[in-house]
């Protein structure tokens, strides 16, 4: 008769090696896990305490410039290099991972408006006050030479900004007209205007790379086509526009930062009312940039605060400020998609992360399968009021506080004096306009 | 055309300058000077009428002799003279309008100065007319130009055709855009989105993409390629040459598929049979090798038969291995129990059935070995038919007149507990059965092979129900251990059968503790007894068409009863379980026999089969007595469960004797429906409207007017359900907790709740469910530059065609567009 033993095969409980994790063997009959949800939600209201707790977004702060940073810009090519140009006409070139700069070049007497990197990454352009253009090297010069620009450009007029092309050696300029150059000659190849006189920005369009797009003095948007010789279009707003910038994933929308305090993000084949109106600086924004995957952008503001918006959504999702940070000018987000830059008034740039609480550095497999967890336990019990609560909480500086309240106050009294009005005047006499209709006065053909 | 002529007059010492200008054929401009004017006025007064004739014809001339001004002067001077004479004729024709060329000549085109002076096409083209070298067409489509009257529309304002210019633009970057919105939406709704976008394959590279960009430069270099080059080698990034692709392309995939799976299969089954090799290989039955060879053997019979019939010469070969075989072993003594072993067993004999049995199979072997070999012919066919008739059931055999009926091992396959009773000497009969056996072996070794022979036919039905047999008994033990009722019973039905369960419950002994010695003699014993038991299913059978006449309404009854009872069956384990099946299976041949044919009346009545089939029969007897047995010892089991409730029942009862639970939860119940119950609210005060006072009320009607009814109340959830209390109140200590509104992608609460019912943790799924439902919606890789999205990689399809539309669209037909904008 056969006897039948207990039999154990040892491959269910020996490790392969001492470092592997201990085998468990689990039932995941649900009888036996009673309380899912409640177990689930409470995971997903610490992991929301967490975050807050683990949310601390400053990274570095990168000091030198003698006067404010007017712009920033990216290396094409390397994520840890940085420039700047500050209002006193110096432009420095920063490494990001050491935390200091490499380079200071004198490029411009007056303000330095705006710099770009050549795509290739082995040259950059600045435009200044003095009505020139300069292309400058991008690698420093030998010891005890002098710094010399490349090429520079004297124009008539100064200029505003400067984006350059995706993939060719032609860029755009801009100040008291739209013009495009090429890098091998001296007078611009094609040059745009349309009733306006003075224009604050000009980008192009990352995908579709002919296309470009400034904001003007008149409180207008203006497209353009590199190809064309006159102007697509243009809509013009009750405020102006400061800055703007392309998704770089949606060739067709861009955002651009307002003087009323908002942000508005264009279809730019339906220019009549905006996509989406992001709303929650308590002063002007002065400059916007998507992050590289297109799905959020930051934004700086008059306000001392970075405010990280969703794209599609009309709130941000962070606020960074410090005590220090005055008027934020220029923000710039990495190309890697973790780092927010910002250049602000009081002379520094600083770089954050772009989520507050993630942990940087390589993580261990485990540890990000927990972080997935969490993350999904979040969006999955968002809607939960105390994980909601914890969630959106964010600390602001007393004035801005008091601000946004003031503002929310505005802003109510308004809405209801509308509908006052809507409700005691003649039927159909008082169209109700939404708030995306609100902003934009025409479109010009 | 312009032109300028001086002209000096001499007229009374007066110079006279007069500058020409022609702008065009037909308008000549004069600027005079003062001098000119004072001139002319002073001849006004000279010759008033003159003044106003200069002809066409003068001008002409004057305009004609520009030409040869400086050539002689003599001539100049002459026509100069003439012209001036001409000044005092009296030809004037008309007066030629000159005025401010400013006013009339329009920035877009040039206008006729007066109506008379148009130009008509026929003007200029009529010489067209004459000329014998222009083609015929196209004067006849002057022609019909000169009968068109219509006039050109004026060009529109600069504003106008830049707003057309740029609405036209407008669409056509809008149209370029459009073409993103796919890969936009399909971005949007991807499950998960991984950047950059454009990533290259991990993994090591191909040498060939690595150094790519690597040119041949020395000479040597330069003479390999080239050589590479003339034999169609791949040089840099295609790795196959034109040959190896064409295959590549000749392997479809679907082909590729079936041969895989064909691969697949043939491996299957190899490791099949590999398997089953290895576990025939570990079995260590004897037996069951020696049956296996015999199998064999036969097999290779056929072959060889068929071999005989298809392919002579390799038949011969075969014949001939055996042959030599057959010579090598009548040449040896290796089978023939003389060697040292052989002779020790042969010692060992007189004791040791094993050691008996083992010469025997040497000798067998020998005897094997050493026979020749006949030739298939007619004789081997009777053989075969012999065969085939001893295959036969053994009851058909039995009729046979049987050689010597006193051996036991002559009679066929009878069992040893069918000859036991016969010999009538049941405490002795394992020893007899082994003296018999001796002599059996000894003498009619061939007889018992044969029989073996028969016996693997049906091997695999005799496993089944052996198992089946082995089964039922231990069960059968079982019931008899807890029912001596049965027992007594089946003591009442006769004797033999008090022994027959002896001998039973002794060969379930020996199934449990079998010793390595007895193994073999258990296995023979064993082999009998399931010959046995197959000879009685058939005798039964055999039995019972016998007496079917005269059983049938016994046998009915006892159907019925059988009926009955199959709802006391107690099952107990898994193999109780299988048993019960086997036994519904086995039902009917084994229910048929019924106790009245076992009484010993019956029995003498009886012919020898049907008495050997009553030996058997107690087993029978003893299958249907199971069905009915009650099982006293659960029984008694359950009745002291009972006890012992009743026992805690009168416990609890005394320890709760004062409350009443249920009065009071009714009694709670009420309460709590009053209390949801909306009340009645009196509004009433006293003295309005009325005298109040001590001992006043205020009157019926007055408070009727003022008591407020409130609607009823929504039906209770617990209203229908008599033991429940359902509190409908809001728990705000919960209520923190829930969720207040529907967020927003949902439709309706069942949707979200069933989204937020499932869990996503390690606790509740595997590991792949998890990770495949905690994937991140972006994932970016450390230390990458995520490049935007580029043209060539996302529109590759596309652009083609699209640019060649674009191309297409006509000037007139852009142009057409912007009217129509312009008109809206």
């Amino acid at each position: 008769m056969k006897v039948k033993v207990l039999c154990r095969n040892p491959d269910d409980y020996v490790r392969e090696t001492t470092r592997d994790i201990q085998r468990v063997p689990r039932n995941y009959d649900r009888t036996l896990h009673p309380f899912e949800v409640p177990r689930e939600y409470t995971r997903a209201l610490n992991a929301t305490k967490m975050e807050r707790l683990f949310a601390k977004p400053f990274v570095a702060s990168l000091g030198g410039h003698r006067d404010g940073v007017s712009c920033l810009a990216k290396h094409a090519k390397s994520l840890s290099t940085v420039l700047s140009g500050a209002c006193d006409g110096e432009v420095k070139v920063w490494n990001l991972s050491r935390r200091e700069c490499l380079r200071t070049i004198p490029a411009h007497e007056g303000f330095v408006r705006a710099i770009c990197s050549r795509f290739c990454g082995t040259s950059f352009f600045t435009v200044g006050d003095d009505k020139t253009v300069k292309q400058w090297r991008m690698e420093a010069p030998g010891y005890r030479v002098r710094e010399e620009p490349l090429n520079t450009i004297l124009g008539k007029a100064v200029y505003t900004g400067i984006d350059h092309h995706q993939s060719e050696g032609t860029f755009a300029t801009c100040g008291q007209t739209v013009d495009i150059w090429d890098e091998q000659r001296t007078s611009p190849i094609r040059s745009f205007s349309w009733g306006v006189d003075s224009f604050s920005c000009v980008r192009y369009n990352p995908v579709e790379t002919e296309l470009l797009a400034s904001c003007a003095s008149d409180r207008s948007i203006v497209l353009y086509d590199m190809r064309e010789s006159t102007p697509l279009k243009k809509v013009i707003m009750k405020l102006r526009s400061n800055t703007l910038c392309w998704n770089p994933m949606e060739a067709y929308n861009f955002t651009c930062s307002n003087e009323d305090y908002n942000l508005y993000t264009y279809d730019m084949r339906y220019l009549e009312t905006p996509v989406t109106v992001h709303m929650d600086h308590v002063s002007a924004v002065l400059d916007v940039d998507y992050s590289p995957t297109g799905k959020e952008f930051v934004s700086a503001s008059f306000d001392r605060t970075i405010r990280i918006f969703p794209k599609d959504k009309g709130h941000s999702r962070e606020v960074y400020h410090t005590k220090r940070m005055q008027h934020v000018i220029c923000v710039r987000w990495s190309a890697d998609n973790k780092y927010v830059l910002s250049g602000s008034d009081e002379m520094n740039i600083r770089v954050w992360k772009a989520n507050a609480s993630e942990k940087l550095g390589v993580l261990t497999s485990r540890e990000k399968a927990a972080v997935q967890y969490n993350q999904k336990l979040k969006a999955k019990f968002k809607n939960h009021p105390k994980v909601r609560r914890i969630a959106h909480h964010r600390h602001l500086p007393r004035d801005i506080f008091k601000q946004k309240r003031e503002l929310r106050d505005m802003k109510e009294a308004r809405r209801r004096k509308e509908q006052n009005v809507h409700k005691h005047s003649k039927p159909g006499s008082v169209p109700i306009v939404t708030e995306k209709e609100k902003h934009v006065v025409t479109v010009v053909e | 055309m312009l032109a300028s002529l001086s002209v000096s007059i001499n007229i009374n010492c007066m110079v006279v300058h007069v500058f020409i200008f022609k702008t065009n054929l037909n308008r000549v401009f004069f600027f005079l000077s003062k001098r000119v004017r004072m001139a002319a006025a002073a001849m006004n007064d000279v010759e008033d009428d003159d003044e106003e004739q200069l002809s066409p014809d003068d001008e002409n001339v004057i305009s004609a002799s520009e030409d040869e001004e400086g050539s002689d002067d003599e001539r100049k001077h002459a026509k100069l003279l003439e012209a001036i004479s001409s000044l005092g004729g009296r030809r004037r024709k008309k007066h030629v309008e000159r005025s401010e060329a400013s006013v009339q000549v329009s920035e877009f085109s040039v206008t006729a100065g007066g109506a008379e002076e148009k130009i008509n096409l026929c003007d200029l083209l009529g010489t067209m007319e004459k000329t014998p070298g222009a083609p015929s067409k196209t004067k006849k489509q002057l022609r019909n130009l000169q009968n068109c009257k219509e006039t050109l529309e004026l060009p529109l304002s600069k504003q106008q055709t830049e707003k057309i210019q740029r609405t036209v633009a407008y669409e056509k970057s809008t149209k370029e855009v459009s073409r993103w919105e796919s890969v936009i939406i399909q971005n949007q709704k991807a499950e998960q989105l991984v950047f950059p976008l454009k990533q290259e394959p991990a993994g090591p590279k191909r040498m060939e993409q690595v150094v790519a960009g690597w040119k041949a430069q020395t000479p040597l270099e330069q003479e390999i390629f080239s050589i590479l080059h003339s034999n169609k080698q791949p040089v840099l990034d295609p790795v196959l040459t034109p040959m190896e692709k064409a295959a590549i392309k000749a392997m479809s995939l679907e082909e590729a598929k079936i041969r895989r799976a064909e691969l697949q299969k043939a491996r299957a089954l190899q490791s099949y049979y590999e398997a089953k090799a290895k576990r025939g290989k570990r079995i260590k039955s004897k037996k069951y090798h020696r049956v296996q060879k015999k199998a064999k053997q036969k097999e290779f019979l056929k072959q060889f038969d068929e071999m005989m019939k298809t392919n002579p010469t390799a038949a011969l070969e075969e014949l001939k291995k055996m042959e030599l075989s057959r010579m090598e072993e009548r040449m040896s003594l290796k089978h023939q129990n003389s060697g040292k072993w052989a002779k020790s067993r042969a010692i060992m004999a007189k004791y040791d059935e094993s050691a008996r049995s083992a010469m025997q199979e040497q000798l067998q072997l020998n005897k094997e070995l050493t026979q020749k070999l006949v030739v298939p012919s007619d004789d081997e066919e009777e053989r075969r038919a012999e065969e085939e008739a001893n295959a036969l059931p053994d009851f058909v055999n039995e009729a046979e007149p049987v050689p010597d009926s006193a051996n036991p091992w002559m009679r066929g396959k009878l069992t040893s507990e069918a000859s036991g009773p016969d010999v009538s000497d049941v405490a002795a009969e394992p020893g007899v059965s082994d003296v018999a056996a001796e002599p059996s072996s000894g003498q009619e070794g061939e007889q018992h092979r044969e029989e073996e022979e028969e016996e693997e036919q049906e091997e695999e039905e005799e496993k089944l129900l052996r198992e089946f047999e082995r089964k039922r008994k231990l069960r059968r033990n079982e019931e008899d251990d807890l029912a001596p009722q049965p027992r007594e019973e089946r003591g009442r039905s006769s004797p033999v059968d008090m022994v027959e369960q002896v001998t039973r419950e002794e060969v379930v002994g020996e199934d449990v503790e079998i010793s390595d010695d007895e193994e073999e003699d258990d296995e023979e014993e064993d082999d009998e007894e399931e010959g046995a038991e197959v000879v009685s299913e058939f005798n039964s059978l055999f039995n019972r068409l016998m007496q079917s006449g005269r059983a049938e309404p016994q046998q009915i009854q006892a159907e019925e009863a059988e009926l009955l009872d199959e709802g006391l069956v107690y099952v107990r384990t898994m193999d109780d379980l299988e048993a019960l099946g086997q036994d519904e299976m086995a039902g009917p041949s084994n229910a048929v026999p019924d106790p009245h044919t076992q009484t010993p009346s019956a029995e003498a009545t009886t012919e020898p089969p049907s008495k050997k089939k009553k030996e058997i029969d107690p087993k029978e007897v003893l299958t249907k007595e199971a069905k009915t047995i009650t099982v006293p010892l659960v029984l008694t089991a359950v009745e002291e469960e009972e006890e012992s409730f009743a026992e805690q029942a009168a416990i609890i009862k005394e320890a709760f004797a004062g409350d009443d639970v249920i009065s009071d939860f009714l009694k709670d119940k009420r309460k709590q429906e009053e209390a949801g119950r909306p009340k009645v609210v009196d509004l009433t005060l006293p003295g309005w409207g009325e005298w109040g006072g001590v001992g006043l009320k205020p009157s019926r009607q007055k408070r009727r007017k003022f008591r407020l009814k409130a609607a009823a109340a929504p039906p209770r959830k617990d209203q229908k359900l008599p033991a429940v209390i359902i509190s409908e109140k809001r728990n705000a200590s919960i209520a923190a907790h829930q969720v207040s509104q529907l967020p927003f992608p949902f439709q309706n609460s069942a949707q979200f709740e069933s989204c937020m019912r499932s869990p996503v943790g390690q606790t509740w799924n595997t590991q792949n469910t998890v990770k495949k439902l905690t994937a991140p919606r972006v994932v970016t890789k450390l230390g990458a530059i995520i490049q935007p999205m580029a043209k060539e990689d996302f529109l590759k399809q596309k652009k083609g065609p699209e640019a060649a539309k674009q191309g297409a669209i006509p000037l007139r037909g852009t142009r057409k567009k912007g009217k129509k904008k312009d008109s809206r």
